[in-house]
């Protein structure tokens, strides 16, 4: 199995508000609420961390699932995402896909 | 309920400031006569104090961020304020009257995506735009801005204002908009400059030119609809809040002030002396507006109009008081309905017009 890196999209506009995250699309202006899950997994959607580490690291941990349950749900879970714009999935590491701020 | 709804809900159930209309100059290119700013460049933040307070407003929970001015191309350091707000993540709409857009600038909006542009023309016709922009070739180059931007696939939206000198040309500018493919607004509000002087009302446009707008469906959508009878006042509309400013909304001023809004020229203090989130939570002013229901207002609250008048807290605040009637949405409404409005009925008995207040601005 190939691994998939997933980055945030620089295409859309984003921020947590009450644990969920709000996403905007800049290209058709559809707003988007991520609820916890998917919310967690954009948070920690940097372009260089793979699906498989995210649902090991972030939702087994936090939510007490099995890993192959979990990754299957993640899976589609990001390829929905993607299709979105929301996300960008890939087989190698993403790079300049963020615009992101270092605080 | 939609989900931009349930956000603003959440927002101010949370007490968060969803959106800030940021400007970050007030010198400009053009002198447009309706304009309620000054077009003075001293005391503006500098580009670190302008990122400060982005860093500020993102932490704060802001999403939705308005880049306007003056003209902000006019500053050299406009796209690293633009691509620092978009790095945090916000939603950026921006505003410009698009003289200085080239095909340059039109490509680093759309790859910075900024979410929308806005941009005013005042009409089709290149000597009535001028005339009003006091900047002769400006409405060709607007255009083109605008040409410039659709190319690269931005959303750009044409804000016409509404004033005696342009009132003919509202049809040709909706029609402009539709062959450029730009989204078009019109708005009949010409506001007192902020500094409290009245002189721009005399651009407003009559109470029967109103009428003639509001009857137009291509203005307004369903005229039917939108002229329809108030209904009747109802709990929602003696405990709501009469709009957005300083409840979810605020606005900065390019030397650091905030204000509830744009057009709501009470300051609430200056980010170089407080943090966004202490003036943001803090300040007397913003406690003030937000204790303000419906059922506070003098006159309105015995209004037929309570529950759909669209009155502007920050005008009723020029005109003497953030909790009074803004006698130019008492106006909309009985144009638009044909009911006159309590706050018309009670100076029916009593005539005189009360004196718009002078506003005091924070020292520079």
């Amino acid at each position: 199995m190939n691994p998939i890196y997933i980055a945030r999209s620089s295409a859309v506009a984003a921020r947590e508000m009450a644990g969920e995250m709000m996403i905007m699309s800049a290209t058709d202006s559809t707003l988007f609420s991520l609820n916890e899950t998917a919310t967690l997994i954009w948070q920690a959607a940097d372009g260089k961390t793979t699906l498989a580490e995210i649902v090991e690291n972030r939702i087994c941990q936090e939510y007490h699932v099995e890993p192959e349950v979990a990754y299957q749900d993640a899976a589609e879970l990001v390829e929905e995402l993607a299709s979105l714009g929301i996300l960008v999935l890939s087989d190698q590491p993403v790079r300049n896909a963020q615009l992101e701020v270092t605080q | 309920m939609s989900l931009m709804s349930d956000l603003n809900q959440k927002a101010l159930r949370q007490g968060v400031p969803l959106s800030v209309h940021l400007d970050v100059t007030y010198r400009c290119n053009e002198r447009c006569e309706h304009c309620y700013l000054d077009h003075e460049g001293d005391g503006e933040m500098n580009t670190a104090e302008i990122k400060t307070l982005l860093d500020q407003l993102a932490a704060a929970g802001v999403f939705f961020l308005t880049i306007s001015g003056g003209e902000p191309l006019i500053r050299p350091d406009c796209f690293d304020i633009i691509e620092h707000a978009r790095k945090l993540r916000f939603n950026v709409k921006f505003k410009t009257n698009a003289i200085l857009i080239r095909e340059k600038q039109a490509k680093r909006l759309r790859e910075l995506n900024v979410e929308q542009v806005q941009i005013s023309v005042y009409s089709h016709r290149a000597d009535v735009h001028d005339g009003i922009s006091k900047v002769p070739g400006s409405l060709k180059r607007t255009i083109n801005g605008i040409r410039l931007l659709k190319s690269q696939g931005l959303k750009v939206t044409i804000a016409n204002v509404l004033m005696k000198g342009n009132l003919q040309d509202a049809e040709g500018v909706r029609q402009l908009a539709a062959e450029i493919g730009a989204h078009y607004t019109l708005d009949p509000t010409i506001t007192p400059m902020m500094n409290g002087d009245t002189s721009l009302l005399r651009l407003r446009i009559s109470s029967d030119s109103l009428r003639t707008v509001f009857q137009n469906s291509d203005l307004v959508g369903n005229v039917e609809d939108f002229c329809a009878p108030p209904p009747p006042v109802d709990e929602d509309a003696m405990e709501g809040y009469p709009c957005s400013a300083g409840h979810t909304a605020c606005y900065i001023s390019p030397r650091g002030e905030v204000y509830p809004c744009v057009q709501f020229p009470i300051t609430c203090g200056n980010i170089r002396e407080q943090e966004f989130l202490d003036i943001w939570q803090n300040s007397p002013q913003l406690k003030e507006v937000r204790a303000i229901r419906g059922k506070h207002l003098t006159t309105c609250s015995s209004c037929n109009h309570l529950g759909t008048c669209t009155r502007c807290p920050g005008l009723a605040y020029m005109e003497g008081s953030m909790r009074g009637p803004s006698t130019a949405d008492c106006e909309k409404s009985y144009v638009r309905t044909g009911i006159v409005s309590a706050a018309m009925l009670a100076r029916a008995n009593s005539p005189s017009l009360p004196a718009l207040i002078q506003i005091q601005f924070a020292a520079r």
